[in-house]
């Protein structure tokens, strides 16, 4: 896949030739990428395609078979706390502990990524994500939308040069999707932190991501532009491709390489 | 070790245990219940036995002991656990938390929780049954420093084998305490024990204490070799928990077992 441009700043997240074996399956297969400062790059797939898992790799709670994966240039398996601590994720299978307040799940994970003025910093991610009122309240009395925001405040605590967002908005309406989907384009820009993006809604994808990577069977297929490459692939809709991509990833593996 | 950190986990269960006073009662409830229960056999037994061995400092002592080595060890269980049932393990895992740390915030809750627990022993043992330490004197330090160590590293031990095991193997942990007393010689001399129930007893530290405390109270002295071995297998065990949970944790990144610890399956 890509390789970062030598004219562009240092990618925030570089992944090269990365494998992940389970026996004789391969869950990932050979993926290279990078994420730039500033850049939200979404990661689309089938349930399966293995972008739970590459996220997963990137987050060193799991051993690659293979390949190596740099956080700000630290080396994930070698420099593990220091590539995890420019790092933070979001993912609804992984909710704060529930028995705990807001602030208080705030302040122990502001400890464990010991952040400055940690304080002030829980302040002003209870104002960003309009959680004031729920401050005292305990997480696990919060509604699915309420606890992403957590999650979300959670993941920006140690202001991450690398973000990594698993389905974020997919237990929320219509509305709050949208309010988390600006207040994540607003970090991109403002924080110039970079975004690792997996979702399954192609609207959001193409409204938010700079560039997307389409997942299936371990191995990126497509790479590029989501507001434009469905037209370069012929088809109507980035969610149509998606299907193409989803039913018959060999075929169209092949496809797009004859293209070439 | 990041002192942040350690200080995060042990908070976590600070504020746990003020928002919950299911979790402050075991701290000290069954202690208490077992200090009351043997010190009511101490006493009786002391009466039926004119002349015979000093029950209250011998059974009550042991039992208030080994209650101690237990309460250290649920404390580093128990924490562990906090996060097992709050599938909290991602979220600890992808951060900078680094393993040292996070076993180190497991000991200082546990020794937060442990000394509660022994407080309130020691003033009903003492307070209600008359036990005193003064026999003991000195020795009662080392005695504890023994214990503690122990239960710190059995804590340790239980831990990595609920993360290898899976969640459903907790019921394996509580009752590890009364499955080594009968080899700890904790109410009679290891002497009494066959052979091969000796040897497993040299092996565990308290056995040591509890030899030592009974020549203590019988005006024998205590041997600071038998101490001192005490004492050397305690920290030698502790490093060999340690040792234990860092290969378990590096397999379970290794098979993806962490990533996915909340599905109760065993790899």
């Amino acid at each position: 896949m890509t390789t970062a441009d030598p004219s562009l700043p240092a990618p925030v997240l570089t992944v090269r030739d990365l494998c992940k074996r389970y026996g004789d399956k391969r869950a990932v297969h050979d993926i290279s990428f990078h994420v730039a400062p500033g850049e939200i790059v979404g990661l689309l797939g089938p349930n399966g395609a293995g972008k739970t898992t590459t996220i997963n790799m990137v987050l060193g709670v799991l051993e690659p078979s293979a390949g190596r994966i740099l956080i700000d240039g630290f080396d994930v398996s070698r420099q593990r706390r220091r590539a995890l601590a420019a790092t933070n994720f979001a993912a609804v299978y992984a909710p704060l502990p529930g028995n705990l307040t807001v602030e208080q799940n705030l302040r122990i994970f502001g400890l464990i990524y010991q952040v400055r003025s940690l304080q002030a910093r829980i302040e002003a991610l209870l104002e960003q994500f309009d959680l004031l009122a729920f401050r005292d309240t305990r997480c696990g009395l919060l509604s699915s939308g309420e606890q992403t925001r957590v999650c979300l405040a959670k993941a920006l605590l140690n202001r991450p040069k690398l973000l990594l967002l698993d389905e974020p908005t997919a237990s929320l309406d219509p509305a709050t999707a949208r309010d988390i989907r600006e207040q994540i384009r607003r970090i991109a820009n403002d924080d110039g932190g970079g975004i690792l993006w997996t979702s399954h809604n192609m609207v959001e994808v193409e409204e938010v991501c700079d560039r997307v990577m389409i997942m299936s069977q371990g191995r990126v297929l497509l790479e590029g532009d989501p507001r434009t490459l469905a037209q370069e692939h012929r088809a109507d809709s980035l969610e149509d491709l998606f299907v193409r991509l989803a039913r018959d990833p060999a075929n169209s593996a092949e496809q797009r390489e004859a293209a070439r | 070790m990041n002192l942040h950190a350690l200080y995060a986990i042990a908070l976590r269960q600070f504020y746990l245990m003020r928002g919950s006073p299911t979790r402050v009662l075991p701290i000290f409830a069954w202690v208490a219940v077992d200090i009351v229960l043997w010190g009511f056999i101490s006493r009786y037994l002391s009466g039926v036995s004119h002349g015979g061995p000093d029950f209250v400092a011998t059974m009550l002592g042991a039992v208030l002991l080994w209650d101690f080595f237990s309460r250290v060890m649920q404390g580093v269980t128990t924490a562990f656990l906090e996060d097992v049932w709050s599938r909290n393990f991602l979220n600890l895992f992808a951060s900078p938390l680094s393993v040292r740390s996070y076993l180190g915030g497991l000991v200082l809750t546990s020794v937060l929780a442990s000394l509660v627990g022994l407080l309130v022993m020691l003033v009903l043992a003492t307070g209600v049954f008359g036990l005193s330490f003064a026999s003991y004197g000195l020795l009662l330090i080392p005695f504890m420093l023994v214990l503690f160590l122990f239960g710190i590293a059995l804590g340790i031990f239980a831990c990595a084998m609920v993360l290898r095991l899976g969640p459903a193997s907790e019921w394996l942990v509580w009752p590890i305490p009364a499955l080594l007393s009968p080899f700890a010689g904790v109410f009679y001399p290891l002497a009494t024990l066959p052979p091969w129930m000796q040897a497993v007893g040299r092996a565990l530290p308290p056995s040591y204490v509890f030899e030592g405390m009974r020549s203590v109270v019988a005006g024998d002295g205590v041997s600071s070799a038998a101490l001192a071995a005490g004492l050397g297998l305690a920290l030698l065990q502790i490093a060999l928990a340690c040792w234990l949970f860092s290969r378990v944790f590096k397999q379970a990144i290794r098979s993806g077992l962490l990533a996915r610890y909340s599905a109760e399956s065993v790899a």
